[in-house]
């Protein structure tokens, strides 16, 4: 036990990941494929977006959301931005529901609804979860993650959930004399407290947790880009999702995932997107909390 | 002529005798002649001097003679202004406004004190001084008018028909607001606006704002409390379409939280006010309650109110509450929907800002204990 735990310290788990061990060559392996890393560049642009043009709503009553209003040519802007980003983001939702539709149902590609590399939570999430907590306390080891740890479940389903709550609560009150041939006119009250709320459990969300989990812990700081570039180090993979690191090790798939290394265009663009987002992230959950605070004091 | 009156006045100053006629007013302007040019143009043009100096009897003259009394022609307005604010024993009120006595000019013309147009900078030679005007309490109504719609209609535009000051406060007889006679007490400010503003005036008399005000119900809001007073701006304008939801919950302040919870508000709030404000359901002038059949807002009426910006509504859609109390259990699912989204936000946001900020700390931890078996190494 002791044994282990000495190993796990010795791990460079600080140290940064292009630091190659002496004499051989760093090897990458594919972890997103393009069309994922699409999916998370447009959700994070439009994201951003809605976040922009929907808080200044949500405090429209602070002086700094009429300045912003004001600055940016007025409320009219403003919705058509929150609007704009909020159709790209649907038509980029609807492409990967259906896309899972099609793998899924025509495909049969099972995996993706249960077993290892599914987002569908499963008891190991659980107990991987007790297990970090016991980590937390000095009670137990690091637990090994699988190629998705519970929290980057929690990150997916959040986004999951938040957009079809905040969607359809947004669309009814976009339309809202069509759906009230559906729903009763009332229901749009509870539509706008829920659009507004939900949106910011997703900011306060996305722009601390997520931020924290995959890019600002010590162990990833300042910025993990395997969501940009799309591979990992073996390092990286050895560390952070030990037992697919295993299992593809054995099943001798691990070389069919092996890519070259991002080349430095793609690194300095992830970085620089990467660090925009965060940093808009950031001036905004801090305006958030402040304006909150103020409406609450 | 000129040389006969000439030929008298020398032989009179000559032989230093009374002359027989003083009111010949060229008599006087041999000495006089400074107040010629202007008093001939005046409208007193055609009355001689001692009309008004009528203590002048002969020449030479005293030194000091008796003060003129415009009343004994101007009866009313002198007896208005001795009653009103303006009264104040011993001062020369009639030049305050009307300027040099020799030089008065009917309103009617254009270049007078009093021409409509040229009022507001009469009146401001005091109530435009920041010091007198801040003596009596009236900061700033000068520059507030001549901003406002009245005073820019007026003085910019030559619009003689706008509110000039004595429109409303009366010219000579100005009396103060508390006085009830008063043309701005609050009793009487329907009418005194109502002079111009017919139609508002009847539409609000016929709303339950002035119905309360008729039957002496103070809590009433007459024009001014919701216009108010000198600063009177255009409705139209975005400025002050985002104000009045502010004007209005200053005794609706109830309705104003609720109505500041929905995107008519946030909107609003944000300089775009093409949304609704209490106005647009409730109407302005003749607002009526909801029991009246004949109201914006009867439940019959709703469907065409909603629908003035909403195109064909349903009658489901007009159930929509624009005055919803997320805080009260009489919309219990709007009740419900608040609680559990605040318990979701609380749990979500606590259960993982603790699970990071536990792991921050875990994380440095070991990354100490990292740094320090690579050293020991």
């Amino acid at each position: 036990m002791n044994d282990t735990q000495v190993k796990t310290i010795d791990e460079p788990v600080s140290a940064p990941v292009e630091q190659p061990s002496a004499g051989s060559e760093v090897r990458y392996y594919s972890r997103f494929s393009l069309a994922q890393r699409y999916l998370h560049g447009f959700i994070a642009v439009t994201f951003l977006g809605l976040a922009m043009t929907g808080l200044p709503l949500r405090f429209s009553s602070t002086p700094l959301a009429l300045g912003f209003a004001r600055a940016v040519g007025g409320f009219g802007t403003i919705l058509f931005f929150h609007l704009f980003s909020a159709v790209t983001l649907t038509v980029a939702f609807v492409i990967h529901v259906a896309n899972l539709a099609y793998r899924i149902i025509t495909r049969r590609e099972y995996s993706l609804v249960w077993g290892s590399n599914s987002m569908v939570p499963n008891l190991k999430d659980i107990q991987d979860l007790f297990a970090q907590f016991k980590w937390f306390f000095f009670r137990g080891p690091k637990p090994k993650f699988d190629r998705y740890a519970y929290w980057d479940k929690m990150d997916y389903w959040a986004v999951f959930w938040g957009m079809g709550i905040i969607g359809f609560s947004g669309y009814a009150m976009w339309f809202a004399p069509f759906f009230a041939k559906f729903i009763p006119g009332s229901w749009l009250n509870i539509a706008l407290l829920i659009h507004g709320e939900e949106a910011l459990l997703a900011v306060g969300f996305i722009f601390t947790i997520h931020f924290f989990n995959t890019h600002l812990r010590p162990d990833n700081f300042p910025m993990d880009l395997v969501i940009f570039t799309g591979s990992q180090t073996e390092e990286h993979l050895k560390h952070r999702h030990p037992e697919e690191y295993k299992r593809l090790v054995e099943s001798g798939e691990l070389e069919k995932l092996r890519v070259p290394a991002p080349p430095a265009w793609l690194k300095n663009f992830s970085w620089i997107f990467g660090a925009s987002a965060v940093f808009m992230g950031i001036v905004m959950i801090v305006l958030t909390v402040v304006a909150f605070v103020k409406e609450v004091v | 002529m000129n040389w006969k009156v000439a030929v008298a006045i020398s032989l009179a100053l000559a032989l230093k005798v009374p002359a027989a006629n003083t009111s010949a007013s060229a008599e006087c302007l041999t000495c006089h002649d400074e107040k010629g040019t202007s008093f001939h143009a005046s409208v007193h043009g055609s009355m001689s001097c001692n009309d008004c100096h009528t203590a002048i009897k002969a020449y030479p003259h005293p030194e000091k003679v008796a003060k003129v009394k415009c009343d004994t022609c101007h009866n009313d307005p002198v007896a208005g202004v001795a009653t009103s604010v303006h009264a104040k024993p011993g001062a020369e009120s009639c030049q305050n406004c009307h300027l040099d006595p020799h030089s008065i000019l009917p309103a009617s013309n254009p270049k007078s004190s009093t021409y409509p147009s040229n009022l507001p900078r009469t009146c401001g030679a005091c109530h435009g001084d920041a010091k007198l005007a801040n003596q009596h309490g009236l900061k700033e109504v000068y520059s507030q008018y001549i901003d406002s719609i009245h005073g820019f209609a007026l003085t910019k535009d030559g619009l003689l028909v706008a509110a000039s000051c004595v429109s409303c406060h009366g010219s000579h007889k100005v009396l103060s607001k508390t006085n009830p006679s008063s043309k701005t007490n609050r009793a009487n400010i329907a009418d005194t606006c109502g002079t111009c503003h017919a139609g508002p005036k009847q539409a609000y008399n016929a709303g339950i704002h002035g119905q309360g005000a008729a039957m002496g119900d103070t809590r009433a809001p007459v024009c001014t409390d919701c216009h108010t007073t000198h600063e009177i701006a255009d409705v139209r304008t975005a400025s002050w379409q985002m104000k009045t939801a502010a004007t209005c919950g200053k005794c609706h302040g109830e309705q104003l939280v609720t109505y500041r919870d929905t995107f008519h508000a946030q909107v609003s709030a944000l300089g775009y006010v093409e949304t609704a404000h209490c106005w647009d359901c409730h109407g302005f002038h003749e607002i009526l309650p909801a029991t009246d059949a004949k109201s914006s807002i009867a439940p019959a009426n709703l469907p065409g109110t909603c629908g003035k910006c909403h195109g064909t509504v349903t009658k489901s859609f007009v159930s929509y509450q624009p005055h919803a109390d997320k805080h009260k259990k009489s919309f219990l699912a709007l009740w419900v929907s608040g609680i559990f989204m605040n318990l979701l936000l609380a749990g979500v946001l606590g259960f993982f800002a603790l699970h990071a900020l536990l792991w921050l700390i875990r994380s440095i931890f070991e990354h100490r204990s990292g740094r320090l078996a690579r050293a020991t190494k």
